[in-house]
């Protein structure tokens, strides 16, 4: 493999896509969202559980029907502790895998289909670089910042999540386990399921557009587990993170080997 | 210009369904020559480039450029070309220094020789002083140069030229033609070059092909085509002005046509063959008209593309 050209070639997407707006505007806005702004609010759960005529139901009325591993890890605190950990820890596990999904589809949509449509593809495909490479170079400078941006979201996230709850639980809550297995197998797992549909999404179309909002689709799974977890359907555990790691890793596989057959220099250049 | 052969074609074709985009070409280039190839959109010219290249796979037949198959060693080979492609396909979002030193290490230029490679071509471009701005913000012109640098930023030994001095002025198309020349001359390397400008094609090439539909209708040096495919002349005939009507009368007479009779003295006459023109200049002379000067005009390549493109019309 032609290291100096894979590595020229991620450096140079990162640069182009830093310069997107369309690409920028997303990967700062849903972070400082999903990190900042939702676990601080988790700090207003007191006043909240509080406030006469609260909306706010019962935990315990939500948790009936909860897996019995979730009621026994939410046993020993009181009703706005409850609130906290399920909130911080349990709620926004699923709602955290949206983070790499998202940073590795927008990218690969602006480096794989944004490439044609910039009319930038040709010249590239002419350089001494073998598909391989190509198809390595562009996955990788989608990967690797959706990987790093996730490791960097969850320590801020972490970060202010025991600062908001530290007044309510007396303790840190996070990192735990699960989010830590969740981080280091799950995420990038899951960045590679955005990559790998955003990869065969741009082989079919011609604009990041296109290619950003029919691959918007991926993040479907992780809202579905968004719900099964906010209605107590499952738990997300370390064997059950464990358990969808494997499962999106084996997606990944599959998802990659049919880029890399797709993405192949003759198929790419009769398309421009 | 050397005796080594640089690009080879034998029966090359390449389907996309039922088109066939280029039709059993078989060529040759020599090393460091200047070899032109004309033709129609569609003719089949940036298809044939991008098979030479091992971008394309080829349907049937083979290639070899700079002895090296496009098909199996694409990536040894394109270590060896530069191409200019048709729309300078440059990014826009970064600087024109970037362009370069992005290209010149994915051309495995050796990190030490990059920085003064790309203020070289800089330099040479006319873009030194603007290269620290993105490219988006050039002119049509500029980009085109930035691509062409980029095309020589390794010294190819063989560069493929699509269409290279559109959206060029005058004096900026003027110095990519002698860089053109000097790539050949100097460098000892190979042009190919694909362009829809005859007058460039006529003034640079030592050859030229001629492409219709994928097929090659003609190929040799523009001398060469001029007097295979144009058997006809243009000449002016330069006579005593005061008996020029007398002249065209005569001419008129006998079928010749006359194209242009607007300078006093001077009659321009078409479709007489090079063998035909002494015996009807010397029947005009016998009618004891003066005549000062007779001045052929050479078929130019323009020509000699029109007469096959007649020819193939007919042929469909």
């Amino acid at each position: 493999m032609n290291r100096r050209a894979i590595l020229s070639i991620i450096r140079k997407d990162l640069k182009v896509v830093a310069q997107s707006k369309a690409v920028v505007l997303p990967l700062i806005l849903v972070p400082t969202l999903m990190f900042i702004v939702i676990p601080a609010l988790a700090a207003f759960i007191p006043s909240l559980v509080k406030l006469p005529g609260s909306n706010m139901p019962r935990l315990d009325v939500l948790l009936r029907g909860a897996p019995p591993g979730l009621t026994a890890a939410l046993s020993g605190y009181n009703d706005t502790q409850k609130y906290a950990v399920w909130m911080l820890v349990y709620l926004m596990a699923p709602m955290f895998l949206i983070l790499p999904v998202m940073v590795a589809s927008v990218i690969a949509a602006d480096s794989f289909a944004g490439e044609k449509e910039r009319k930038t593809l040709e010249a590239l495909l002419y350089t001494p670089t073998s598909d391989v490479d190509l198809f390595v170079a562009k996955t990788l400078s989608a990967w690797v910042p959706a990987w790093l941006v996730t490791g960097l979201g969850f320590f801020v996230y972490s970060l202010v999540a025991d600062l908001s709850a530290w007044s309510l639980v007396g303790k840190l809550i996070l990192p735990n386990l699960t989010w830590t297995v969740m981080v280091i197998w799950v995420a990038p797992a899951a960045a590679g399921l955005g990559l790998g549909t955003m990869v065969l999404v741009s082989s079919r179309v011609s604009t990041f557009q296109e290619a950003y909002q029919l691959g918007g689709i991926v993040v479907l799974p992780i809202v579905l587990l968004v719900i099964g977890q906010a209605t107590g359907v499952m738990y997300f555990d370390v064997g059950l993170v464990a358990l969808l790691g494997l499962v999106l890793w084996v997606i990944d596989v599959a998802l990659l080997w049919l880029g890399v057959r797709l993405f192949r220099r003759d198929e790419l250049i009769a398309q421009l | 210009m050397g005796g080594e052969i640089a690009i080879q074609t034998r029966g090359l074709v390449r389907r996309f369904g039922d088109l066939v985009a280029v039709d059993h070409l078989s060529f040759e280039v020599k090393s460091g020559e200047i070899f032109g190839v004309i033709g129609h959109n569609g003719a089949g010219k940036t298809t044939t480039v991008r098979m030479l290249n091992g971008v394309l796979a080829a349907s049937e037949g083979s290639a070899r450029v700079l002895g090296l198959d496009p098909a199996a060693d694409g990536v040894s080979l394109r270590k060896k070309t530069g191409v200019l492609t048709e729309t300078p396909s440059i990014e826009e979002r970064l600087t024109a220094r970037d362009n370069l030193s992005l290209y010149a290490a994915i051309y495995g230029v050796p990190e030490r020789q990059v920085a003064l490679r790309v203020e070289d071509l800089l330099a040479t471009f006319g873009l030194a002083d603007r290269a620290d701005e993105k490219a988006g913000g050039f002119s049509k012109g500029m980009k085109q140069r930035l691509a062409l640098a980029r095309a020589l930023v390794h010294h190819p030994e063989v560069l493929f030229l699509d269409e290279p001095t559109a959206g060029l002025d005058p004096v900026l198309a003027r110095s990519v033609h002698d860089l053109i020349i000097q790539q050949s001359e100097t460098a000892g390397h190979t042009v190919f070059l694909c362009t829809h400008n005859l007058n460039e094609a006529q003034r640079l090439c030592h050859r030229v092909a001629v492409l219709g539909r994928g097929r090659l209708l003609a190929m040799g040096s523009p001398q060469e085509l001029s007097r295979q495919w144009v058997t006809t002349l243009k000449t002016t005939l330069e006579v005593e002005p005061t008996r020029a009507d007398e002249a065209i009368q005569w001419l008129e007479t006998r079928g010749v046509e006359v194209a242009d009779h607007t300078v006093p003295g001077h009659v321009t006459i078409q479709g007489v063959s090079r063998e035909g023109t002494p015996d009807l200049v010397r029947s005009i002379a016998d009618q004891g008209i003066p005549i000062f000067a007779v001045v052929p005009q050479e078929p130019t390549l323009e020509d000699v593309y029109f007469a096959l493109q007649g020819e193939m019309d007919v042929a469909a």
